[in-house]
Formats: structure tokens, C-alpha cells, sequence
């Protein structure tokens, strides 16, 4: 199981780094899903992998997992989904508005567009 | 135990919804209630500094539960000073914000102000990195919506980049953590500073790779060259006073560094063997170099000071990887003076912006209220290249100073010697282009495209008169500043107190008990 485990923590996160570097946004935000996927299967996994014990602390409980990186899973999961939800606003609000879905500077934006008073 | 130390963070924390809910339509009341609250955020940061201020280690347990299971807030006095710098300065950038109407021109701006607020005290107060990462989010999230607010292509477009870049810093965040957490079992600050001391030299791989993480994603953060890509173009296209705002949220990197290489890995540790010395130092170096050449070559006005932003980061961050007493009080000197001098930087540039329609660093017509304008562009730029009289002068020698008696001496006083040269250089040309040619040049003045040029209001000069004026004060009261600064480095590197106040101090007992 700590193969699976590690290997697919590995996988996503290569094929997330990998759409990370490329230049426009879509595949740069799937390959930021993907990171949150891989880090959320990390952290869940710092507390050392345990099958069948339950989460709680209990009085003559003697076998259970640690329950600290599942409550941090947790505020991690609906933090990315929160910052995921948010990128992609804002990539579809960039997007609509130049027509491009760079995410680098682009020599040839116009830069003053938006700019000033706007 | 006082319960004030969590008023910075519950007090904008209940304002933001509620001028959201309430006040969504009157920009009015939400420019009184978001004054009101920074006003009193002063108070409070100013109150809880003074306690702070003898030494005693201010700690709050969250719902009363003890350290290393519960969430604590700890005050200090570097993290004290830091929330009232943070209330100081957004005092004068919400002024400015209402002065100059920018928050009128979308929507939301108060709530996010507040939101933002909340995140960086939040991640100044708190004693566990996992919260750090959470206040990270908090404060990330609404400077997100602050960043394209008023919209337009560029700015979104340059918000894309920003929020990319730091969720990417998160994603690395919630790695750095996993590894210290599977390495030494828990998230508290005080609890891993013993643990990791524990630590012996042959094991030290997983810890050390954690350190690691954690120092790059601080790093992203404080803008240090490599990582430091994402600041310009989001700096020069958010608008001014979220700029000005943005001054403080470099400092929320280099504060963590501080803090979390101070107390969890100190530079005697295996762990960090070389971590400050080897990587970070002349890492730093070269962002001050590679800051104040930008300055140098910057085409607008609002890029140049995006990249002495990061000089100074890179400063500052020379005086903190030296890691002494010596080199942190130096660097603390420093983090106040280039956040007042930064924030009052970008206002200046949007002063410049409201008269005459682009801030590219071309001759064009003098802009209205010249004189005025120029003259503070003059003390800010003298602040932030480190002429005397100003500040910066004085902290920059701090960090000569500190350096003096290391190996890396030489190198050091010719990089922050010769960038101050540069960036005085790149000072001095954009300020003859935009004051002085603009008056010999008057003859093309009717070139320009039809733009209203609007005289800023008193409000807006009141407010970078005002951090011009604390620039002076600071200037004035140094070595009252220098000598606390020296207390709170003294407590940094004596962490003992913290520690044992923040592990010892009795809350909940944490029985087991059923999970909620």
C-alpha cells in the first residue's frame, strides 16, 4: 500500500509540474488541481498509512490513526477548492477580456489597456 | 490571559461580512466603519505592543486548549510590532484609498481591505505553522480580489499571474508541511523547536528537506531572486493602494523566515547546516543587485518601484541570512522603514498617475500639484535609495555594520554599496524625467491624447505627507528604534521563554474525548 501510495502522490504530482510549466492558463490551472490532489494524498499520508483504525481517540481504543493530518487534509481540501474556484474566475475574466490565454507576459500586450482610470 | 490579542484578527474579521452585508450599497458608511476599525486596530496592536514591550510573552489559547494540540496565539515583540507597523500603515493607505476614490471604482473594497487585515495579523500572531498557512490563504484570498479590483485587461491579466505563482507557493506550503509533520509529529512552533533540537546529526535528511521547502516558500513570498518573478508586473498593475498595501505582504515572508529560523532551525543545528550561509545569503544579494538594476532599467514609473521593492527585500534578507544578533535587529530596522518607504513610493506613483495619464518615464507636461509631487517623490525615492537623511541611510549602515566581521564582508559592502549607487542612479533619471524635462518640454504638451488631468484631493496628500512624515519621525527617533529593535533580536535568538510559555502554560486537559 505505501507503494500506491507514494507512487501516486508521485504521478500526480509530475503530471502536475508538468502542466504548471506550460504557458496558458487552462492546462496551468488543471496542473495546479492536480499539485492540490497530490499534496492533499501527502498530507494525508504524514501521519503514517494505518488500514482499518479509525480516527477517534478514545478510552480503551488501542488501535487508531492519527487524526491530526485528516482535520489538516480537510481545511487543505476546501482551501484549494476555495483558491481553485478563484483562478478560475479570474483566467476566464483575463481570458474574455484580451482574447488570450497566455499566462506569461505577453512583449505584445498593450500594456495601458486597463490601465489608469479604469 | 488577555483575551486582546485576538481582537486584530476577530475585529476586521467581523467588519468585512458586515460592511459586505450591511453597508453594500453606501460608500459612505463603509469608508466610516473600515476607518474606525484600523483606528482601533491601532489602539489595539499599540496596547498590545506596549505590554509586549517588557518581554513578557503574550499567549492565547484558542477555546482554552493547551499548546501543542490547540491553536495559540502568541504575542511577542516582533510580532507585536509587526501587526501595529501593519495597522499604521493600512491606516494611511485606506486614507488614501478614500481620497483618491479608488475605493469607489469597484466594488467590495472595504470588506477586502478588512479580510486582508485579518490574514496578515493572523499570520504575524500565530503560533503554529499550520495556521500560518491558513492566515497565508486568508490574507492571499483578498489580496486576489484587491489585486484586479477596478478591473481592466492588464490587471487581470497580471492577477492571473500573481494567483498562479501563489498557489503554487501554497501547493509547496501544505508539501513543506507534510514533511515536518511526518518527520516530527507536530505543527506547533514552540513544541517543533524542541523537537528538531532533538534531532541528531545522522538523521537529519527528511527534516533538512523540509527546512528547505519551507525557506523556498517563504522566499516566494519575500520575492528573493529566483522566485521573485511574479512581483513586478503585479505590483505596477494593482492599483496604487493596493500596492502601498501589498508593502506589508513581502514583510509577511521575511517575518517568517525570522521567525521560523529563529525558533525551529536555528543556524547551529545540523538540520540547517549551512542552509543560511550557502544558499540564502547570496540569494539575497543577488535580488539586491538584480532589484536595483531593474530600477535602473524600468520603463514606467510603477515597475521602477515594483523593483526596488525588491532591493529592498533583498536588503533586508542580506541582513537576516547573516544570523546574528546584530544582522536581525538590523534587518527589523530595515523591514519598517522599507514598508513605510515602499507603500509611500507606490501612492506617489498613483499622485504622478492622476496628471498625466500613464506613468511611462517619457518628458510629458508637468502634472498637476507638481511641486508637491515631486518634492515627496524626492524624500521617498532619497528614503528608499538610502540617502542620508532619511532612513534608509541609517539602516542601511545597521546592515554594513552587521556584516562587518564576516567572511563574506567584501562581497557583501561592494553589492549593497554598489546597488545603492545604481539605484540612485535609476532614482535620480526617472525623477529629472518626470519633474524637471517635463518644464523644458512644455512645447509638445498638446501631443498627449485627450486626457483629464484631475488635481488629487488634500486627502490623498495628506496621506503620503503622513508616511513621509513617519518616514522623518523614524528617522528622528533611530536609536530608540535601533536599540528595541537589538531587544527584540536578543529575544529572538533566546527562545526559551516562548517555549516554555507556550508548551507549560496549563489549558484543557486533552483527554481522550470523543472527536467533534
Amino acid at each position: 500500500m505505501e507503494f500506491l501510495v507514494a507512487s501516486s502522490i508521485g504521478i500526480l504530482t509530475a503530471g502536475g509540474l508538468y502542466l504548471v510549466l506550460r504557458l496558458r492558463s487552462f492546462p496551468v490551472i488543471l496542473g495546479i488541481s492536480l499539485l492540490t490532489y497530490a499534496v492533499n494524498v501527502f498530507l494525508f499520508a504524514s501521519g503514517r498509512l494505518t488500514v482499518g483504525a479509525p480516527p477517534v481517540l478514545r478510552d480503551g481504543m488501542t488501535t487508531y490513526t492519527d487524526p491530526l493530518p485528516q482535520a489538516l487534509v480537510l481545511t487543505a481540501i476546501v482551501i484549494s477548492f476555495g483558491m481553485t474556484a478563484v483562478v478560475v474566475m479570474i483566467g476566464l475574466g483575463a481570458f474574455l477580456g484580451s482574447n488570450d490565454d497566455h499566462v506569461d507576459d505577453q512583449p505584445d500586450t498593450p500594456k495601458d489597456e486597463g490601465e489608469g482610470t479604469a | 490571559m488577555t483575551h486582546w490579542i485576538i481582537a486584530p484578527v476577530i475585529l476586521p474579521a467581523l467588519l468585512a461580512p458586515f460592511i459586505v452585508l450591511a453597508a453594500r450599497f453606501h460608500i459612505g458608511i463603509q469608508r466610516v466603519y473600515s476607518v474606525v476599525g484600523v483606528v482601533a486596530l491601532i489602539g489595539i496592536s499599540a496596547g498590545l505592543a506596549w505590554t509586549a514591550s517588557d518581554g513578557t510573552i503574550i499567549l492565547y489559547q484558542l477555546s482554552d486548549w493547551a499548546a501543542p494540540f490547540g491553536i495559540v496565539l502568541v504575542g511577542d515583540r516582533l510580532s507585536t510590532m509587526m501587526i501595529l507597523l501593519t495597522a499604521v500603515l493600512a491606516l494611511f493607505v485606506l486614507l488614501y484609498a478614500i481620497g483618491s476614490g479608488w475605493d469607489d471604482r469597484g466594488r467590495h473594497f472595504h470588506a477586502l481591505f478588512q479580510f486582508q487585515l485579518m490574514g496578515i495579523m493572523g499570520a504575524f500572531l500565530t503560533g503554529d505553522l499550520f495556521n500560518l498557512f491558513v492566515f497565508f490563504e486568508v490574507l492571499l484570498i483578498a489580496s486576489y480580489g484587491l489585486m484586479i479590483h477596478a478591473g481592466g485587461n492588464a490587471r487581470l491579466q497580471a492577477g492571473l499571474q500573481y494567483v498562479l505563482f501563489n498557489l503554487i507557493g501554497s501547493t509547496l506550503f501544505l508539501f513543506a508541511l507534510g514533511s515536518i509533520y511526518a518527520e516530527t509529529g507536530t505543527l506547533n512552533m514552540a513544541d517543533l523547536a524542541q523537537r528538531v533540537a532533538l534531532i541528531g546529526p545522522e538523521e537529519t535528511v527528511g527534516i533538512r528537506i523540509a527546512a528547505v521547502l519551507l525557506l523556498l516558500v517563504f522566499a516566494i513570498k519575500a520575492a528573493v531572486v529566483p522566485l521573485h518573478f511574479w512581483l513586478p508586473s503585479s505590483y505596477a498593475e494593482a492599483p496604487a493602494p493596493v500596492a502601498a498595501l501589498f508593502a506589508i505582504m513581502t514583510k509577511v515572508g521575511a517575518y517568517a523566515i525570522i521567525r521560523v529560523y529563529t525558533l525551529i532551525f536555528p543556524p547551529d543545528l545540523d538540520v540547517t547546516m549551512g542552509l543560511h550561509d550557502l544558499w540564502l545569503l547570496p540569494a539575497a544579494l543577488v535580488s539586491l543587485a538584480i532589484g536595483m538594476i531593474g530600477v535602473l532599467a524600468a520603463k514606467q514609473l510603477d515597475r521602477l518601484i515594483a523593483f526596488s521593492v525588491i532591493g529592498s527585500m533583498g536588503m533586508v534578507m542580506v541582513s537576516i541570512s547573516l544570523f546574528s544578533a546584530a544582522g536581525i535587529a538590523a534587518a527589523l530596522y530595515y523591514i519598517v522603514h522599507s514598508t513605510l518607504a515602499g507603500a509611500a513610493l507606490f501612492l506617489i506613483a498613483d499622485l504622478v498617475r492622476t496628471g498625466r495619464a500613464n506613468l511611462d518615464l517619457t518628458p510629458q507636461p508637468p502634472v498637476a500639484g507638481n511641486a508637491l509631487t515631486a518634492g515627496m517623490f524626492f524624500a521617498g525615492a532619497i528614503a528608499m535609495a538610502g540617502l542620508p537623511p532619511l532612513s534608509g541611510f541609517l539602516g542601511k549602515l545597521l546592515v554594513l555594520d552587521a556584516a562587518y566581521g564576516t567572511d563574506l564582508v567584501v562581497w557583501i559592502w561592494v553589492i549593497v554599496l554598489g546597488a545603492s549607487l545604481i539605484s540612485i542612479l535609476g532614482f535620480a533619471r526617472a525623477g529629472s524625467i518626470l519633474f524637471w524635462k517635463a518644464h523644458s518640454d512644455e512645447t509638445t504638451g498638446e501631443t498627449t491624447e485627450a486626457f483629464e488631468a484631475q488635481a488629487p484631493t488634500p486627502l490623498a496628500y495628506v496621506a503620503v505627507g503622513g508616511l513621509i512624515a513617519l518616514l522623518a519621525a523614524y528617522t528622528i527617533f533611530a536609536g530608540q528604534m535601533h536599540s528595541y529593535a537589538t531587544t527584540m533580536a536578543s529575544q529572538l535568538f533566546a527562545p526559551e521563554p516562548y517555549i516554555s510559555t507556550v508548551i507549560n502554560t496549563p489549558g484543557k486537559l486533552s483527554k481522550p474525548k470523543e472527536d467533534h
